[in-house]
């Protein structure tokens, strides 16, 4: 067995250093389609969308990042008005309801975010040294389960962060569910759902998650699980990045400050706000570190 | 070829006797034109290799207006067991002599999540695995009828995740229909993209330029590669190999980054379109060498460690195997047919986009069947993978100045009208689209995954094998719920 062993230390740490550090793949990475504010809307313009994102009223063209698979079709037609929001990560990547995602925002919403942080902070402030995470397949495509494995890869390594999967819901304290909410999936859910002591979070992972992409309302789907238990953060992407499921994560448990959602999504990586408080206090320096020393990972 | 036969008994005739000489058996579904009776379209795929044989012929016939059931074909060949499950479910209809007329994508109702029993024995008992099992994996529920370590029974259920996709087609442009195609599986978005809009180019009549059938390949390919590191994962993780699980896992990141420097997305999504490809990749042809040839030496390093492993090849010698006969008279696909003897690689035997411009070695025969024939298969095919990738890296360095999309765009919508079939072979196998277009709009879009052929299959390997060896088996076969319960 002597060969894994010299396997294993063939390419040194390949571990991503983020959130502490800025990464580049993850500030480099593709979000949902945002309007570009200057611009003038035309005619046409909702009917570009095959999942329907793009609403216009009056002069106001809005996006609903929820809905858009980043097909990419309007950035390609109208690159004056549509333009893809920058990185995986940060507060803008995922959001605490589902009205922050219809982008730009309207004013209405910062104080329902607000209102759900709070709601959210106080249900998770036990959670915040170890966390065990569920994760349930509604009707995804198979793709969010991929990306969602590879945080347990070397890559991503969220064992790091002190986040851990288990097989068992009574052990779980954040549910991570994917799929455009099958029929069939409803019940086994919800009784998964059930199973979870509070307190507990809910994550829809991608697009489907959140309102069912592609796969309308249908008989075979409820469009988006929300029908069946309730959301605690929305995570869109077809499917999300790793980095983009590592950070919704740690909004969920209140390990990254998320923002107000209307802020701008720069900077990326380097600026994020680490702490409740969006600052760097020393506070939040620690928690940072201390999971990091536990893999006996050096500078 | 569209071939209508006046009944059933007539269709199922000639479905037997092509099958005999030597056509394999495609797949099976049923479509209820508005207003008529219910029509069962067979494919099959014509023996043959290269340019001189080849495709995939549709033969059909419709019921009798009205008709509550007709002649069931899994009486007469196997393969169609689930396809007639899948259309009983669809429409209610009864083939007469199927032997479990279970749901498979329908709903299950109350009496079917009861623990059904088919072996009795002292001390047998049902493990019900599923549909949320331990690990972040699809849903899918497995019946193990069990004595404690024996397998004598395994049944599936693989309805929850159903997810109507087929339905959602009618009515979809051309432009929209192939975005859907790659997320009906979203492991193999890349071949799905490909069966799609290769149907889509039959029916408009135009191919891409020599340039994006290149991308083409060399996106499915490094699917490819991706799909079988991910197989090789499951199968180190199942034996307790935690650096190997760590390394391969890296490969596939890497794989998977690669494809997001070349279109953005980690899936390959949005490059396929009807015509040709959206746009060129984003990395210099010499850039992607480089990339490739890195990868292919990591990864052949890993394998060979992997293949050096005894306690590693202990687990999967002789586990879940699969007869070569069975595998011949199913027609089973992708690796799993090609561990067991039976090889119908569409790209070879039906070749398409730029394989006919590239050298493709086949790879070594295998007979065995086991665990370990069909991840011996996938590594040959991830050989053969970086082969194609370097020479498609090679010629796209040649033909920099093609333009990468075809005007495909047709001067009306009326000349997206009619009828075709278009396949692609996934990591999983080959994958086959049956669309049919309308001035524009589709009327309707019959998706045929590997996946919902080959895992109907993964009833009949449990030769002695126990529980633990359970996990091998399903990594081995490497499908993709998604596909199977569209």
């Amino acid at each position: 067995m002597s060969i894994w062993v010299l396997r294993g230390l063939r390419d040194g740490v390949v571990t991503t250093r983020w959130p502490a550090r800025s990464d580049r793949y993850a500030d480099e990475w593709r979000g949902p389609v945002r309007p570009q504010v200057a611009a003038a809307p035309a005619d046409g313009l909702e009917t570009l969308c095959p999942t329907g994102a793009i609403t216009v009223a009056g002069t106001n063209v809005r996006v609903d990042q929820g809905r858009c698979i980043l097909c990419g079709r309007c950035v390609a037609e109208r690159p004056d008005l549509f333009a893809w929001s920058p990185g995986a990560v940060g507060s803008g990547a995922a959001a605490l309801t589902r009205e922050a995602l219809v982008v730009p925002e309207v004013p209405e919403t910062d104080e329902a975010v607000e209102a759900a942080r709070t709601r959210l902070r106080e249900r998770t402030a036990a959670l915040r040294r170890s966390v065990h995470v569920r994760h349930v397949d509604a009707g995804s495509d198979g793709s969010e389960e991929w990306e969602i494995q590879a945080l347990l890869g070397p890559v991503y390594d969220i064992h790091r962060l002190g986040v851990f999967f288990t097989a068992s819901p009574r052990h779980a304290d954040v549910l991570l569910v994917t799929g455009a909410g099958a029929r069939g999936m409803s019940a086994p859910l919800r009784t998964t759902y059930d199973g979870m002591p509070d307190p507990k979070v809910v994550i829809a992972v991608g697009t489907d998650a959140v309102s069912g992409g592609l796969l309308s309302e249908s008989e075979a789907v409820t469009g988006g699980i929300a029908a069946t238990v309730p959301v605690d953060v929305w995570l869109p992407g077809s499917p999300p990045s790793p980095f983009g499921i590592l950070n919704a994560l740690l909004i969920a448990v209140g390990k990254l400050a998320d923002g107000g959602e209307g802020a701008p999504r720069e900077p990326k990586g380097r600026g994020v706000a680490w702490t409740e408080e969006r600052g760097t206090s020393d506070e939040g320096r620690r928690r940072l570190k201390a999971p990091r020393r536990r893999t006996g990972e050096t500078e | 070829m569209t071939i209508t036969q006046p009944d059933v008994t007539a269709l199922w005739q000639e479905l037997r006797s092509r099958v005999d000489a030597g056509d394999r058996f495609a797949g099976l579904f049923a479509t209820k034109p508005e207003g008529r009776a219910l029509v069962l379209s067979a494919h099959v795929a014509v023996k043959g290799e290269g340019e001189a044989g080849g495709g995939i012929d549709t033969l059909e016939a419709p019921l009798p207006p009205g008709a509550a059931s007709y002649p069931a074909l899994t009486s007469r060949l196997g393969a169609a067991f689930w396809y007639e499950r899948e259309i009983h479910d669809r429409f209610g209809v009864i083939p007469e002599g199927h032997p479990r007329l279970a749901p498979l994508i329908g709903p299950g109702s109350a009496e079917d999540h009861a623990l059904p029993r088919h072996v009795a024995g002292y001390g047998i008992f049902t493990i019900p695995h599923g549909p949320v099992r331990s690990g972040v994996m699809e849903s899918i529920e497995y019946l193990v009828e069990t004595p404690g370590e024996a397998i004598p029974h395994l049944n599936m259920r693989v309805f929850y995740k159903h997810r109507g996709v087929e339905n959602r087609f009618a009515g979809m442009t051309a432009a929209d229909g192939v975005l859907l195609a790659e997320r009906a599986e979203g492991i193999a978005s890349v071949a799905h993209a490909l069966a799609f809009s290769h149907a889509v180019e039959a029916i408009a009549g135009c191919q891409p330029p020599p340039a994006a059938a290149l991308v083409r390949v060399l996106h499915a390919e490094l699917e490819r590669v991706a799909n079988h590191l991910d197989g090789a994962v499951k199968l180190a993780e199942a034996a307790g190999l935690a650096v190997a699980t760590a390394r391969l896992a890296l490969h596939k990141e890497r794989v998977l980054r690669l494809v997001s420097r070349l279109c953005g997305s980690r899936f390959g999504r949005g490059v396929v379109v009807p015509g040709g490809i959206s746009a060129p990749p984003r990395l210099p042809p010499a850039e992607i060498l480089t990339e490739v040839d890195k990868l292919r030496r990591a990864v052949a390093a890993e394998a060979a460690a992997l293949m050096a492993t005894s306690s590693f090849l202990d687990r999967l010698r002789g586990t879940g195997p699969l007869r070569p006969q069975r595998a011949s008279q199913h027609g089973a696909l992708g690796p799993v047919g090609k561990a067991a003897g039976y090889a119908d690689d569409a790209r070879l035997a039906r070749p398409y986009d730029g394989y006919p411009l590239l050298t493709m070695p086949p790879v070594r025969p295998h007979v065995a069947g086991d665990a370990l024939a069909r991840l011996r298969v996938r590594w040959d095919e991830v050989d053969q993978s970086f082969g194609l990738l370097r020479q498609v890296a090679e010629d796209l360095a040649e033909r920099s100045t093609d333009p990468p999309r075809l005007p495909c765009e047709p001067a009306s919508d009326a000349a997206y009208s009619g009828r075709a079939v278009g396949w692609a072979e996934a990591p999983q196998g080959e994958v086959i689209y049956d669309v049919r277009m309308d001035a524009g709009r589709i009327v309707h879009c019959h998706p045929r995954s590997a996946s919902f052929h080959n895992l109907v299959l993964m009833h009949e390997v449990f030769a002695g094998d126990i529980l633990t060896d359970f996990p091998f088996i399903e990594a081995s076969f490497g499908l993709s719920v998604a596909g199977v319960a569209l």
